[in-house]
């Protein structure tokens, strides 16, 4: 199936899940990082479970953050 | 040293939106273009919610973080980094602003208001060697 990450299409393997994905895409500290499919955001506790589906688009975020 | 341009009105909108979120912390993002000299050209920032609205930490509201990026890619633009305002303290990292930079790719960019019209911007690599974070400070020009 294919999926759009960061703006870029790719062709990647049915049923694949969006922790999957993470490892697949190597995303340095994937702790930091926000999800999104298709502009809603998926708990990181889902994605182990989150299965991701033909046409959806992904975006990593890192969490921005900081103080005095 | 790393290399990093702002331009004036950037700068000076950065700078009117950190007055007028005081006495919260304010932050937001830049986006630009990566030279082949390696110097980074600022060419757009945004002026995003801090979620926690205290004047001690700031997060970036995700939507609006997504709907930059998002805005980033149809203008042909890279995300370079993010900024954030220091209400009452220097322009440098703080503890807390280290442990959260986990983007050694992005640049840190802290206007520090300890005088309030005397703005100090400084720009930070910050990235972790061997377990432990490591700052660097970049050249900021402003244009």
């Amino acid at each position: 199936m294919k999926i759009v990450v960061a703006g870029e299409t790719k062709e990647v393997a049915d049923n694949l899940t969006v922790a999957a994905l993470i490892e697949q895409e190597q995303v340095e500290t994937p702790q930091y990082v926000t999800v999104s499919v298709n502009e809603e955001f998926v708990e990181s506790s889902l994605f182990e479970n989150r299965v991701l589906q033909d046409g959806d688009e992904v975006e990593f975020l890192y969490f921005m953050g900081g103080g005095r | 040293m790393m290399k990093i341009t702002i331009t004036k009105e950037d700068f000076d909108r950065i700078y009117a939106y950190a007055l007028s979120q005081l006495p919260d912390e304010a932050c937001g993002l830049v986006a630009g273009t990566d030279q082949e000299d390696g110097t980074k050209e600022i060419r757009k920032v945004y002026l995003l919610t801090n979620t926690d609205h205290t004047n001690e930490h700031f997060s970036i509201d995700p939507r609006e973080q997504l709907q930059a990026v998002r805005d980033m890619r149809a203008e042909g633009l890279i995300p370079l980094g993010n900024w954030h305002s220091h209400p009452e303290t220097p322009s440098r990292p703080s503890e807390e602003d280290k442990r959260l930079a986990n983007d050694r790719n992005a640049t840190y960019l802290i206007l520090s208001l300890q005088e309030r019209d005397k703005p100090v911007l400084n720009a930070f690599h910050i990235e972790t060697v061997s377990g432990e974070k490591q700052v660097r400070k970049e050249e900021l020009v402003i244009l």
